[in-house]
């Protein structure tokens, strides 16, 4: 076995984690080298440096959700005066998702040249851990050599699950994996899932006018707060998306034209429908299974999640992992990012500070957003039981949905969960439009302790959605949320 | 309850501060009275109740402002893959007129009915005008008047746009923002006169809708903004398509065959131009002349006319109270007007013990490419506590949704940090949705947040917020 380099710093993934990790210790002069190389999906697709969010995630998604809501503005374009907007007007889904892939494009050649400015070595190979420090890399070709590192960063992330129960299921659907590099529009789709994946792409491919049905095992968006989860799906259903709940496929089959015979059984009777695309979004595992980490002792748990302290520290010293593919991590990559760039300032920068996962805010970017911070109510209720909380709680309507006499005027919601004692804000809800550009800024209030008072005292910014949260009156159980007037 | 009084508390001005006062008091059970009134403009364009802010001020603007970023998007639209879009398609006047009325009416209706028929508040569609410190006249609009008694009045009467005094002519062949909102023909080739966000934020939608628009500046953008962040806004109107004159003002404004010659003096040269509607948008003036102040003995300012009030909202008449845009020193927003009203009948009624304070208070001004602030300008910061105790971080950045039709300009954010302890003092935010981003940092700031803490958080990706949370240079 030669070894061609060695490096005090080698990670394995170039995602959002380990771009970061990478670029971070690079700063303070570590030899740094980092190998990333994507397993085709079943269905074939590939894409370049930067992980799932730049490639696959985040980032495509982003930009279709924007497209249908794009969209959907025709019909405010109208109602305020724009001359010539055609209502009727089609979808190109080509033009769209060629839009989309140039970007993403770009994205991946910033990243190289960023690594390249670093001087970080980058491997476009199949990582394996050879030894505790020695890295074995492939390339397509099936061409192997060595690297040595004094510590090693695996930062692999997650792929898409399949469900088990179906023969031959990966040739016959797709998953997010392939969906923005799809060549051809998705036509009439079933997704099959409940996550905020299943909901975000449905959300958006009826958006873009395609016929959309989700199927649903059994709840929507498990782990979220379930009130504001029924909402999001009202809002899809008047979207025009189409729910078959408390079902699973038994069976697809692919017809003469490759179109898809899906067979499901619901409150035990059978149903069957053809679609021209099934897009299956029941979870993700982390894509561990090759890495070889059984034979090196790195302990894993049952999903095949890597199991580290808090310090980041796999069962082998000198092995860090971070991000998707690490047990209890929450799967984003803005946590993935710090963490990888704290882990890098510990190993390198003589810091010691370490991740903090507490009060991180995300954002569903389904057809009506929702960004939320701490606590649901569920989680709230379970841990402080009711008699401790007091959820205050509005629906209103933002001021330019008034532009159409919209029939989503109950649509929008914001709840507060906060300590009755302390009057300290446990949890943040915010379901309506911008949800990822209001919540941002309230994340660092709550980090911080804020109370329910500290937020009243704000003066609001007039007119806007945001403004709402500071000026809760109606307590849940006793209130009503709606209130009237400008 | 004092019977010598016919009211508990009497209002006069209808508007954020006066409507808010009468709200609280009533449900509290006191008798409440109000006058509202609207004066029309020299054009004789008139509203109904609620104040400047949703007749001809913050709700308005914003739709139009809406209504000229929605025309936009007409390019992403394309970029993104809808068919049929035409992107040079023009913008119709009067349906957005029409449709801006149809919410400003429904919003009238609202405040009327609730005022019509809430027990304990009696509505005088009135001008009112102190008569002695208890007394109050209201005249109807033949002229007829009547007195009703109070214990405590609130002034509340606002504000109104400020004409200059050296143009022969000027309100007859000028509009203000009083006239622009229901304005029934388009406005067409328009210059705008002044630099504050009015003059920017309707120089801004105009030139989004479709119009020629020249906005002419005597010196500064925004004066009492920061300035870096001005310049910025006006660099990104010149890329939407705004031209600026700066460095004049019009000398004189002349009706030909309908539309307005309108000349100034730049660099020793007389220059002049034609345009089909002159906004004046210099500033606005208290709206407190013929009010009776001076004969009840309540002080006002004699250059700009604003009432003297105390922290408490009293004037120098100890019964006689006044808040919002018509007071000296108080910040001209709907929200510090709401809250003020809140806290003065809590502290008259309720044992509140709290009055308003201006200080960190969030505001956006809606220019194409929005602004959201809250804290100290650099200017303002630097003055106050010398350059070489601050940090200044700096980022510039171009949303996700900008790449697919490739939009010109650029995103800003500073934020202003002191040295000795950390503490971000100066929030500004140049980028979309400029007030629904700054909104949560606005409690940020009140917590005496420092740079620290907001690195600390984790990013919402991807989102234009995110870049806040994530400034590491600075200059």
């Amino acid at each position: 076995m030669q070894i061609t380099q060695e490096f005090d710093f080698f990670v394995i993934g170039g995602g959002s984690g380990g771009l970061a990790a990478a670029k971070q210790a690079a700063i303070y002069g570590a030899r740094v080298g980092l190998a990333d190389f994507v397993k085709p999906s079943p269905q074939g697709t590939k894409w370049g440096l930067g992980g799932t969010c730049v490639n696959v995630g985040c980032i495509p998604k982003k930009l279709m959700h924007f497209a249908a809501l794009a969209g959907e503005l025709r019909k405010d374009q109208v109602e305020a005066g724009w001359i010539h907007t055609n209502l009727q007007g089609k979808h190109d889904w080509i033009k769209m998702t060629e839009n989309v892939q140039n970007h993403i494009k770009k994205l991946n050649f910033q990243y190289k040249n960023q690594l390249n400015k670093k001087e970080v070595k980058y491997y476009n190979k199949l990582a394996e851990l050879e030894k505790s420090n020695i890295v074995k890399l492939i390339d397509k070709e099936g061409g192997i050599e060595y690297v040595k590192s004094k510590f090693i960063l695996i930062a692999v992330g997650g792929r898409p699950t399949y469900p088990e129960n179906i023969p031959e299921i990966e040739k016959k659907v797709i998953t997010s994996d392939d969906l923005f590099w799809l060549p051809n529009s998705p036509g009439k789709t079933l997704i099959v899932g409940a996550s905020y994946v299943a909901l975000e792409c449905g959300g958006f491919l009826n958006g873009l006018g395609y016929d959309t049905s989700i199927m649903v095992r059994s709840i929507l968006l498990r782990g979220f707060d379930q009130q504001i989860a029924s909402k999001i799906e009202d809002y899809m259903l008047e979207s025009g998306v189409k729910f078959i709940k408390e079902a699973i496929p038994i069976n697809i089959e692919l017809n003469e034209n490759n179109k898809k015979l899906v067979t499901w059984t619901q409150k035990g009777v059978q149903h069957s429908e053809i679609f021209d695309t099934v897009l299956v979004a029941t979870g993700r595992k982390s894509d561990t299974n090759k890495l070889n980490l059984e034979k090196i002792g790195i302990k894993i748990n049952k999903n095949g999640k890597i199991i580290c302290t808090i310090d980041d520290r796999t069962s082998i010293p000198n092995i860090y992992a971070i991000g998707d593919c690490v047990e209890g991590r929450p799967e984003l990559t803005p946590t993935a990012i710090k963490c990888g760039q704290l882990l890098a300032n510990r190993l390198f920068g003589g810091q010691k500070k370490m991740m903090c996962y507490q009060f991180v805010p995300t954002t569903i970017y389904t057809p009506l957003e929702y960004g939320c911070i701490g606590y649901s109510e569920e989680e709230a209720i379970n841990k402080f039981t009711q008699n401790e909380i007091i959820i205050y709680h509005s629906i209103f309507k933002p001021l330019e949905w008034n532009l159409l006499d919209s029939h989503y005027a109950q649509a929008c919601m914001i709840k507060l969960i906060i300590m009755k004692q302390t009057r300290r804000i446990i949890g943040l809800h915010y379901l309506g439009p911008n949800a990822g550009e209001i919540v941002q800024g309230y994340a660092i209030a709550i980090k911080l302790g804020a109370t329910k008072e500290q937020f009243d005292a704000t003066i609001g910014i007039h007119p806007t959605c945001s403004e709402e949260i500071l000026t809760l009156s109606a307590i849940k159980g006793i209130d009503n949320p709606q209130k009237e007037g400008c | 309850m004092n019977p010598q009084y016919q009211y508990d508390i009497f209002v006069i001005g209808g508007g954020s501060g006066g409507l808010t006062v009468v709200d609280e008091a009533q449900m509290l059970g006191k008798r409440v009275g109000l006058a509202d009134y609207i004066k029309p403009s020299p054009h004789g364009t008139q509203w109904g109740t609620g104040g400047t802010c949703p007749n001809v001020g913050c709700i308005p603007k914003k739709l139009m402002h809406m209504t000229a970023l929605i025309g936009e998007i007409r390019h992403e639209l394309t970029a993104t893959g809808w068919q049929g879009i035409d992107p040079h398609s023009n913008h119709d006047w009067n349906t957005l007129v029409n449709e801006v009325q149809r919410q400003v009416k429904g919003i009238n209706k609202a405040n009327d009915d609730w005022l019509v028929t809430t027990n304990g508040i009696t509505y005088y569609n009135k001008l009112g005008k102190l008569k002695d410190d208890h007394t109050i006249e209201l005249i109807d609009k033949d002229g007829q008047s009547g007195f009703v008694t109070a214990e405590y009045i609130v002034i509340a009467v606002g504000s109104r746009p400020s004409f200059p005094n050296d143009i022969p002519n000027v309100k007859q062949l000028t509009i203000t923002s009083d006239d622009l909102f229901s304005l029934k023909k388009a406005p067409g080739k328009t210059l705008v006169v002044g630099a504050s966000y009015v003059a920017l934020e309707c120089a801004g939608f105009l030139t989004g809708l479709g119009y020629d628009v020249t906005v002419m500046v005597r010196s500064i953008l925004l004066r009492g903004f920061d300035q870096e962040m001005a310049e910025r806004i006006g660099e990104f109107m010149k890329i939407q398509g705004t031209k600026f004159i700066r460095g004049t003002i019009p000398n004189s404004i002349e009706d030909v065959e309908g539309k307005r010659l309108v000349k100034w003096l730049l660099n020793g040269q007389e220059q002049s131009d034609v345009y089909d509607t002159v906004l004046l948008a210099i500033g606005r003036s208290a709206d407190t002349q013929n009010l009776g102040l001076e004969q009840v003995g309540v002080q006002t300012n004699k250059e700009s006319g604003k009432i003297i009030a105390n922290e408490s909202d009293l004037t120098s008449v100890p019964n006689i109270f006044a808040i919002g845009d018509c007071v000296q020193g108080r910040l001209e927003l709907t929200p510090t007007a709401i809250m003020c009203g809140k806290r003065l009948i809590k502290r008259l009624y309720s044992n509140g013990n709290q009055v308003m304070e201006y200080s960190d208070v969030s505001t956006t001004v809606f220019t194409p490419l929005e602004y959201g602030c809250v804290g100290y300008s650099e200017e303002a910061a630097v003055k106050k506590f010398g350059r070489e105790n601050l940090k200044i971080f700096t980022s510039e950045f171009t949303p996700l949704f900008w790449n697919f039709a490739n939009r010109k300009g650029t995103c800003y954010a500073k934020l202003i940090v002191k040295k000795d302890d950390d503490i971000v003092i100066g929030f500004h935010y140049l980028g979309p949705d400029a007030a629904e981003v700054t909104q949560g940092f606005g409690v940020v700031i009140k917590l005496k947040a420092k740079k620290n803490d907001l690195d600390n958080v984790v990013g919402i990706h991807p989102s234009v917020a995110e870049e806040i949370v994530q400034m590491q240079t600075w200059k």
